[in-house]
């Protein structure tokens, strides 16, 4: 079984918008590459005609009342955890 | 001192034999008591306190609280609960105070619940011994040198130690289920949608259910009951049962039953013990008059491969929401926003959340979509379309909960694909949505073996039934 190149871990990584320390990228290198390996033996199973399932109990468009719901949190309970806050608003750096 | 069932308790504070107060600084020393298991994160004892009192006042005047009066119970730390903190075990909610409450809490309050602690989880549920918990490991309540299962493995212990008659969990991939197996309780996942996972931290949205741990099977049917049904708050909830589930005549049930053992789950790679157990317990369903036969469902085997397509693809998208901007960690001294992006998930997730992330981002990117991810729900089709074949002729199947008992603490933190094989008959049932439920049966090297019987979609009442049948023949 082969390792993933150490560029498409830091792809992926980067994709994720991860940043990994260099015993992680070493690590993944063989372990994503184990679990890929792994889920592979599907590409034997036979799917023809079938179609596939993303939901289990068969609902679909399940609609509700476009309606507001009290759960009497305040503001301030919703900005608690943020790392910034001005004027009752989140507060995020530059953007552009 | 243990807990009588949860109706009985419910009945006595309601009579004012006992009192919530009574129950709460119970379940509160009980967990003094445990300490050195480390199934607890957080106890959030003056609201539980406090809502003891209210209930108890209320019963002082003459009010009728409910199913579930003066009831203590633990949540596994991945519900939003009031009164403290919800982590997720993860360093990233480390200090989260969530703003509003879980629906199936707020269901459990409605009758009188309490809830008095926060068990210990594999950090956002990704796991299956509490070893990948962001904070520390649990010890199995039967041997402290093993794991209790996982994720839901504070919960599990809990309730195998007698802290609280009831504990909740989640079951992704059979995170109720093993460590009830491995913990020596009962482990109930229901079918999918059945309790509303609003108020959840959310792992694999298209597995995730809700299941009660208990010592029995009728406190689990009770607490079943009152968390199940539609929520509009999420889309994913069905109509509960129209007669409930709660089990009033499970005597006559076994000797109606057909039921199918699963040939792949009676093969190589399980224990002699835990087979020995599962046959005993065969032996056990005949004798009461139970049709049983041998069935093979061959796709099964392939399920653990679908899962870990599915799971990591949308735990991948579940965990983008964490970014450190709004809350959860934050890293301190970044350069801009996308370094504020990159350093909060560096510092905010653990090994595994980070090797989840990855492998779903993979099977999500364009070029390999169709090839892993697409792939991945055909074979799941054909899954359910193979358990809709074998419930034709049968009306259960069963077979182990685990291949094994309870593992060594740290026999697989080196190899995570041999930890994710732990839930290999497991995640069948997740990745169909039928309902599941593990049963102590017996020991094997004196440690807890559990039975797993799976029904078809909707027969919670069914499964729960013959599962408190079977209890009943040990």
């Amino acid at each position: 079984m082969g390792k993933l190149t150490r560029d498409a871990v830091l792809k992926l990584a980067h994709l994720s918008r991860l940043k990994l320390t260099e015993a992680e990228i070493e690590s993944f290198r063989t372990e994503l590459a184990e679990i890929l390996d792994y889920v592979k033996q599907l590409d034997k199973a036979d799917t023809k005609g079938l179609e596939p399932t993303y939901q289990v109990t068969g609902l679909k468009n399940v609609m509700r009342e476009d309606k507001t719901k009290d759960y009497q949190a305040k503001p301030a309970d919703l900005l608690k955890g943020a790392p910034a806050v001005e004027k009752n608003q989140f507060k995020v750096g530059r953007v552009l | 001192m243990s807990w009588p069932s949860i109706d009985e308790i419910a009945a006595s504070v309601q009579s004012g034999q006992t009192s919530a107060e009574g129950n709460v600084k119970q379940a509160l020393q009980e967990v003094e008591k445990h300490k050195d298991f480390a199934a607890i994160i957080s106890v959030p004892m003056e609201r539980a306190l406090k809502r003891a009192e209210e209930i108890d006042g209320r019963i002082k005047q003459g009010e009728r609280v409910g199913r579930l009066a003066g009831v203590p119970f633990i949540a596994k730390d991945n519900f939003l609960t009031f009164g403290g903190r919800t982590t997720a075990a993860s360093n990233m909610l480390k200090e989260f105070e969530a703003p509003y409450q879980a629906t199936a809490i707020e269901k459990l309050e409605l009758e009188g619940a309490i809830c008095v602690a926060k068990a210990n989880l594999d950090a956002w549920a990704h796991g299956s011994s509490t070893e990948n918990s962001d904070f520390f490991t649990t010890k199995n309540p039967h041997d402290k040198t093993r794991v209790p299962g996982g994720s839901s493995g504070g919960s599990a212990a809990a309730v195998a130690l007698d802290i609280v008659p009831f504990a909740l969990g989640t079951d992704t991939g059979g995170s109720v289920r093993l460590p009830a197996s491995f913990c020596g309780v009962v482990g109930y996942k229901p079918t999918y949608g059945l309790i509303s996972r609003s108020g959840i931290v959310a792992m694999a949205s298209s597995t995730d259910v809700v299941g009660p741990l208990t010592r029995n099977i009728a406190d689990a049917a009770l607490v079943m009951d009152v968390m199940s049904g539609k929520d509009a708050m999420d889309s994913t909830t069905i109509e509960k049962d129209s007669n409930g589930y709660e089990i009033r005549n499970p005597k006559s049930e076994i000797r109606k039953a057909k039921i199918g053992v699963i040939k792949e789950y009676m093969g190589e790679g399980l224990e002699p013990g835990v087979r020995t157990v599962i046959d005993q317990a065969i032996k056990k369903l005949e004798k009461a008059g139970a049709n049983i036969s041998e069935v093979s469902l061959p796709s099964l085997s392939l399920a653990l491969a679908v899962y870990y397509i599915v799971c990591p693809a949308e735990v991948s998208s579940n965990l983008a929401r964490y970014d450190g901007q709004r809350y959860g960690h934050t890293a301190r001294e970044t350069k801009n926003l996308e370094d504020s992006y990159f350093l909060s998930r560096q510092q905010g997730f653990g090994t595994e959340a980070k090797r989840r992330i990855m492998i779903g981002t993979h099977v999500l990117s364009s070029g390999y979509y169709d090839a892993y991810y697409k792939k991945a729900q055909k074979v799941r089709t054909k899954i359910i379309n193979e358990f809709a074949k074998a419930f034709q002729l049968y009306d259960f199947l069963l077979g182990p909960t685990a291949p094994t008992v309870a593992f060594k603490i740290g026999a697989k933190t080196g190899n995570p694909l041999q930890m994710y094989l732990s839930d290999i008959l497991l995640v069948a049932a997740n990745v169909s949505g039928n309902p599941a439920i593990s049963i102590p049966a017996g020991q094997s090297q004196g440690l807890p073996v559990g039975l797993q019987i799976i029904a078809p979609q909707r027969a919670d009442k069914q499964l729960l039934e013959i599962a408190k049948a079977f209890e009943e023949l040990n």
